[in-house]
């Protein structure tokens, strides 16, 4: 208790916060996270599985949901390791619950609201982003974060989010998500960017994103063969170049 | 300066040669007074205190004006390629370009029009700074032809770039690919994509000039009148910097359209 509270107090200087979960989610680097139903959590068929990454799953519950707390008489590195413990066990609870109905709206407020960061490519005008990891497993690689209009990966702008652990989202969040709220799909943004000497383009890569542009318009052909709209006005589909660049030979 | 660790050092001899400021003497107020203060010269005439504020501005907008052409030139090449390798510039945000190296660019020449913005060799396309702090740095300070001249004076960027993952990101659903047809489906696959198969490859090499398909993008025409006007104004400049050899040599692999 004694370390949670210090860590706290250190952090920001503001008053104690009584739960274990609001404290989890008012740490620094842990601004991704949203808060899970404690029903959620302490429904043991939600953590089928989650024992082979943890022990004493039963404790570490009850931790979380504040039922105990982690004793005073421990030493420091059993208190601490029980800690990480926790953190560990509500960020791979986490995971199975974004991808619920529940989940899936808080994590629609946080991405109104920009938590995961907007995408820095120039063309993609500032869509906000979503996090995803390469794998279910923990351990494999840290979070990265998927931009639904370019369809892209990008690494976390900020240090202390490239440290999270990507299991932590999984790998099925954005995909759930779009499939959830296909609204917000965006209309992709077609420009693309050709560098130039003195307003010529560069050869290779003006032929590269010809052919490219070539390759979506083979796309279009066979989105027509199925008669699916592809207008601007629908999720998912394409918006007129605006960019002197795009369509430009 | 606070947010110009983008810039390099303009050599001094550079600025007082006249020839490498044609032109600027129209689009820069204050012309001569923000020279001397650039030179840490002492004006003939004293300036007036309340322009004192107004030629600052003007010196700095002359200063970034100078340096882009500049880092066109051999030497400003040179010192810029040294930042590069320290990664001033910033690594690309996008998972599969590994951390290249990003240039800094402008998309237009003329100032006041859009700050500056993160060019990746790899993925060949633009990036936001990820710091607010360059968001008043004026994208013209560094022009649009600073990218291109560099990855010519330094080829092995480009082999480097060839070198690295050609893995696109596949959005997955419990192990499952989405198909096109759903909305959220892969639609922007064509963005990053490579030619990889053969027929893949030989489609690639008849866009070698134009779209091979007849019905080709649409508004060709305006674009290239405009473009047209924006290379003659263009050329001058190319000459002013003094930047020939270097010009030449690129000039070759270009394409003119």
């Amino acid at each position: 208790m004694t370390s949670r509270q210090s860590e706290y107090v250190s952090d920001s200087g503001s008053d104690y916060t009584e739960y274990w979960v609001d404290w989890f989610l008012g740490s620094r680097g842990n601004e991704y996270f949203c808060d899970v139903d404690l029903e959620y959590i302490t429904d043991r068929f939600n953590l089928t599985g989650l024992n082979q990454y943890v022990d004493r799953i039963g404790l570490l519950v009850d931790i979380i949901t504040d039922r105990t707390q982690i004793s005073e008489t421990q030493p420091e590195e059993a208190r601490a390791r029980l800690e990480d413990n926790a953190k560990f066990l509500y960020a791979l609870i986490h995971a199975r619950y974004i991808i619920t109905s529940r989940g899936l709206s808080k994590m629609l407020e946080k991405y109104r609201n920009g938590d995961f960061g907007y995408c820095p490519r120039v063309n993609c005008k500032l869509t906000p982003l979503l996090p995803v990891g390469l794998s279910d497993k923990p351990r494999v690689a840290s979070v990265k974060l998927y931009c639904p209009n370019c369809e892209d990966l990008y690494n976390p702008k900020s240090s202390r989010h490239s440290s999270i652990d990507g299991a932590f989202f999984g790998t099925s969040f954005p995909a759930m998500f779009l499939q959830n709220y296909p609204e917000l799909v965006p209309t992709h943004n077609v420009d693309v960017y050709i560098p130039k000497i003195f307003g010529f383009q560069l050869h290779t890569q003006a032929q590269l994103t010809r052919w490219r542009l070539l390759k979506r318009e083979q796309l279009l052909k066979r989105l027509e063969g199925l008669k699916i709209d592809y207008g601007k006005e629908v999720p998912g589909g394409f918006a007129e170049p605006v960019d002197e660049v795009a369509g430009a030979k | 300066m606070f947010g110009h660790d983008y810039f390099v050092e303009v050599a001094p001899e550079f600025i007082e040669d006249d020839f490498n400021l044609t032109g600027l003497s129209s689009i820069v107020p204050f012309f001569r007074d923000a020279l001397d203060v650039i030179l840490d010269l002492e004006p003939e005439v004293p300036i007036k205190p309340a322009n004192v504020p107004l030629v600052e501005h003007a010196a700095e907008l002359l200063y970034g004006l100078i340096h882009a052409r500049y880092i066109l030139t051999k030497p400003g090449l040179r010192s810029m390629g040294e930042k590069y390798e320290d990664n001033c510039f910033g690594s690309c945000p996008r998972y599969y370009c590994q951390g290249m190296h990003l240039l800094p660019i402008g998309r237009y020449d003329q100032p006041g029009i859009e700050t500056v913005r993160l060019y990746c060799p790899n993925c060949n396309d633009i990036y936001l700074p990820s710091s607010s702090r360059y968001l008043n740095i004026d994208g013209a300070f560094f022009g649009t032809s600073f990218a291109g001249m560099f990855m010519k004076m330094f080829p092995e960027i480009q082999r480097q770039c060839d070198e690295r993952t050609k893995k696109q990101f596949e959005l997955k659903l419990f192990g499952f690919r989405l198909n096109e047809r759903a909305p959220g489906g892969p639609r922007m696959k064509w963005l990053r994509q490579y030619p990889q198969s053969k027929e893949e490859i030989e489609e690639c090499r008849k866009c070698e000039f134009a779209m091979p398909t007849e019905e080709d993008e649409d508004n060709t025409g305006t674009t290239g009148e405009a473009e047209d006007g924006r290379m003659d104004e263009d050329n001058e400049e190319e000459e002013t910097t003094g930047a020939r050899a270097s010009a030449g040599e690129s000039m070759m692999s270009i394409v003119k359209d």
